[in-house]
């Protein structure tokens, strides 16, 4: 890595970690999620066993989305985001760098605490490394996605609610996929791993189209 | 006209169709009549697009 | 190209004032002749009897709405690409109208899906694409209001519109595989691999009206939307020249 990207990596992370303690919160929202799902479908373990992974999922999805309207808003609010633009960096990698460190500080911690989330839910060990396994592969597409959603509502004074609305329809997939491939590895209707290379096949489709397409819109809120 | 069993079934849809197709077609009517009527009064207070220098309509 | 001629909105006002009259009444006698076909001359299916006549207004609106998608994508591309200056008015007009077509795919699919399934609402994969469908133009027409200046707004959503449009054959992919992990195919299929052209031609004709329909409503939306955003112009004009300080300035083109 170039030394700017480093240095942008650097303090992307650094800022996200330090100010706001945001990867706490979003570890936060998603075990008060877990929690309410409960109340919301009874304690019945096995039913909880059975809908577990689509619960974790759902869950990352809505920390996930909570934290995005972030990504680029302080940076557009200090004029970092028009000195980024006039720097003469690929804005594209610019963005790719700031997802990167975004999904460092908010979406690594929910993987980190699924497994933990998943005694709650009755998960068996191999469940419990299933989700973990299409978290880990399946958040970077939905830090990727929303950040489509993000530079498109950058502009906006209230826009996290609308940015929720636009993104979801996109990772529609990415939840088919990811929850489909957390059941094939308990009960084998398909095996595991057809699912999960399709899951991690859009993830490097979003790798290419989420950059590209925030870096665009970006461009045009700018002038 | 006999429709069978579920003639309920059959004009819901039509008729919500209808509706919906109406809707669409009060909503043109209603925003083309809103915005002739703000260029009416726009050009009542003397603006028009007619513009000094450049004589297009 | 005649194409570019009509980049011009007072042209485009223009030929839509010409044109209209006899779309509009092309689309009307379309309409009463396939009403009639769908009514009087197409028999009932043997299977699912009358409600099959519900199939004439389904089967054109579930087709205008991606029809309409299609066309908003076109704009799209026209609007960053090109930078054509009706290809944005295209594209804000086609998406209430896409999303009012859609409303009647869905609507018209769970009243069919009563009789025929036992329930209004299916989590068939068709249905739940279409669905996700509404989600994406209900979410385009909230960026289009949320922003004021139009040409900002136009260039957002075309950059929506355009990942919507790359990602719709993922989305239909993906609720498709979803769709057949959790029923194994015992739903009963809407249309038959076979339609009888008996029952072909009304559909055909109304799908045909519907299309029709479309771009009238999508003329009439376009030239709202020119005499809209003039209206704009004027005022942001009257504004400036209201202010003495900056009447200089006002000899700029507003629009």
């Amino acid at each position: 890595m170039t030394g700017w990207a480093m240095a942008l990596f650097r303090r992307d992370l650094r800022l996200s970690v330090r100010i706001g303690g945001s990867a706490i919160v979003g570890v936060l929202f998603f075990l008060a999620v877990v929690t309410v799902f409960p109340f919301g479908v009874g304690p019945d373990l096995n039913l909880l066993a059975r809908i577990g992974p689509a619960i974790l999922w759902i869950g990352a999805l809505l920390a996930t989305l909570l934290g995005l309207d972030r990504l680029f808003q302080a940076d557009r609010e200090d004029g970092t985001l028009d000195l980024m633009l006039m720097a003469g960096r690929p804005l594209e990698l610019v963005v790719l760098i700031k997802c990167l460190a975004h999904w460092l500080s908010t979406g690594l911690p929910l993987v980190v605490a699924a497994p933990l989330f998943s005694v709650f839910l009755n998960l068996d060990p191999v469940a419990m490394a299933a989700v973990t396994a299409t978290l880990l592969v399946g958040t970077p597409a939905l830090t990727l996605i929303g950040a489509i959603g993000a530079s498109l509502t950058v502009s906006l004074r209230r826009g996290g609610l609308l940015l929720a609305v636009l993104v979801v329809p996109l990772t529609v997939p990415i939840l088919i996929f990811g929850v489909s491939s957390a059941d094939a590895a308990i009960h084998d209707p398909v095996p595991f791993m057809t699912p999960f290379l399709i899951l991690c096949a859009l993830t490097l489709i979003a790798a290419v189209v989420g950059p590209i397409a925030s870096a665009a819109a970006l461009r045009f809120a700018a002038d | 006209m006999d429709l069978g069993p579920h003639a309920g079934f059959i004009i819901a849809s039509y008729g919500l169709c209808l509706l919906t197709v109406l809707a669409l077609i009060a909503w043109v009517r209603i925003d083309k009549a809103n915005q002739e009527r703000a260029l009416k009064e726009l050009a009542d207070q003397g603006i028009s697009r007619a513009r000094p220098d450049q004589g297009r309509n | 190209m005649a194409f570019w001629d009509y980049a011009n909105p007072t042209r485009f006002l223009k030929l839509v004032q010409v044109l209209l009259p006899w779309l509009v009444g092309l689309c009307v006698a379309t309409f009463a002749i396939g009403l009639y076909m769908a009514f009087f001359t197409a028999p009932e299916d043997y299977q699912q009897g009358d409600t099959i006549r519900i199939m004439y207004i389904h089967v054109p609106s579930a087709w205008l709405c991606m029809m309409c998608y299609t066309v908003m994508s076109i704009s799209s591309i026209g609007t960053l690409v090109w930078k054509h200056p009706l290809a944005d008015v295209s594209a804000k007009s086609a998406a209430p109208i896409g999303a009012a077509f859609t409303f009647m795919a869905l609507v018209t699919g769970s009243l069919w899906g009563k009789p025929m399934w036992g329930t209004y609402w299916e989590w068939d994969a068709r249905m739940t694409s279409v669905l996700v469908l509404l989600i994406m133009y209900l979410g385009l027409m909230a960026l289009w209001r949320t922003m004021d200046d139009p040409i900002k707004a136009g260039k957002a959503a075309a950059v929506l519109t355009l990942v919507g449009a790359l990602n719709l054959p993922i989305i239909k992919f993906s609720v498709d595989w979803w769709n057949t992990l959790h029923q194994p195919a015992s739903v009963v299929r809407l249309d038959g691999p076979t339609i009888h052209s008996s029952q072909l031609w009304p559909l055909l004709v109304m799908a045909l009206a519907f299309t029709l329909l479309f771009f009238v409503l999508h003329l009439m939306a376009m030239r709202n939307e020119v005499l809209r955003r003039r209206v704009r112009a004027l005022r942001m004009r009257a504004a400036s020249v209201s202010r003495p300080a900056t009447a200089s300035a006002s000899a700029q083109p507003a629009e």
